[in-house]
């Protein structure tokens, strides 16, 4: 039963978050600091373009720096 | 605009997905019993519809301001994963998807397996191999077909692209009985991950309480940005890829 539930946990874990938590907890952040920026006078539409500027580089260098050690990665 | 990226989104989205059973059905029936396998398909298809059947009416029902900000943080992650794989693959640092490969991989692991019958399925191995690859590969197109739908108040176009898109591969698998390995499937899902991170800032932040300049009219800013800097990420991680290595990209064609 744990282990049927752990499974279940885990595919929408992966389902959800995917290969990388960073870029989830990330877009949660920017979410957050956009809803914040737009109770101010200040417009709030550049949050979410930004943080996706910072988001895709980073994690496409955590691959880059892990495949440098490594042999190429396949998958899915 | 709207509907046109809708459509197109949903249906290439579906269609690589789609690909991607169809090389499992096609291993479970060629290699264990054709008969189980399309029965793993139907029962797929129906478990995805009753998902789809329950979900929609919900989604309908929710609040829009609720909805995009929630669907448009989750089709965002989607797109972000999106867009990571395909930048990877199309600068060569992750192996390309090999139909074929995968084909022989899973035509071998069947194969191997003990045969086993449980009521009126012939072959257990071969049902649950096609029902996991329908519902597996189905599942994230019918988040994306749902919400894409439901953000644009238009959930039939969206199934009308992903049914579209299921029934020209599954016309195409019977005609040609082999893995669609010639589906351009990178390229597509560089652009279903250009459309997901779009619509998904677009929505999210909206939801998040911004307000775009232009209003609707920024996701013609929003589309092409996102697209070029992927494309400019590529070509930076091919070069740096081609400096390391002095021959070019690292990886070629992966089995899985």
């Amino acid at each position: 039963m744990i282990t049927r539930l752990k499974a279940f946990l885990a595919f929408w874990y992966d389902f959800v978050v995917g290969d990388d938590w960073r870029v989830a907890v990330g877009v949660i952040i920017a979410l957050a600091l956009t809803y914040l920026v737009g109770t101010t006078s200040v417009p709030a539409w550049w949050v979410l373009p930004a943080a996706v500027v910072v988001l895709l580089p980073l994690t496409l260098w955590r691959v880059v720096r892990g495949q440098s050690s490594a042999p190429p990665t396949d998958g899915k | 605009m709207g509907s046109g990226a809708l459509f197109i989104a949903v249906f290439l989205a579906c269609m690589v997905e789609a690909v991607e059973a169809l090389t499992i059905v096609l291993a479970a029936g060629t290699s264990r019993d054709w008969r189980s396998a399309i029965m793993g398909v139907l029962a797929g298809v129906v478990a995805l519809a009753l998902i789809v059947a329950a979900l929609g009416p919900a989604l309908t029902a929710v609040p829009l301001g609720g909805l995009r900000l929630v669907v448009g943080g989750l089709l965002l992650i989607f797109g972000l994963q999106w867009l990571r794989k395909a930048i990877l693959r199309a600068s060569g640092l992750k192996a390309l998807h090999d139909e074929e490969a995968i084909f022989r991989t899973q035509v071998a692991e069947a194969s191997a397996a003990q045969a086993d019958r449980r009521g009126v399925i012939g072959d257990w191995y071969a049902f649950t191999l096609s029902f996991k690859g329908v519902v597996l590969e189905g599942l994230e197109v019918a988040f994306i077909a749902l919400t894409f739908g439901a953000n644009q108040g238009d959930i039939p176009l969206a199934a009308f692209a992903a049914i579209a898109a299921v029934l020209i591969v599954a016309a195409v698998g019977i005609a040609v009985r082999a893995p669609l390995a010639r589906v351009p499937e990178n390229t597509m899902k560089m652009v279903v991950g250009v459309m997901l991170t779009s619509f998904g800032i677009f929505w999210a932040a909206e939801g998040a309480g911004a307000q775009w300049p232009g209003a609707d009219a920024a996701l013609l800013v929003v589309i092409p940005s996102v697209a070029v800097f992927a494309l400019l990420l590529v070509v930076a991680l091919r070069r740096r890829s081609t400096r390391s290595t002095g021959k070019g990209p690292l990886a070629t064609r992966a089995s899985r």
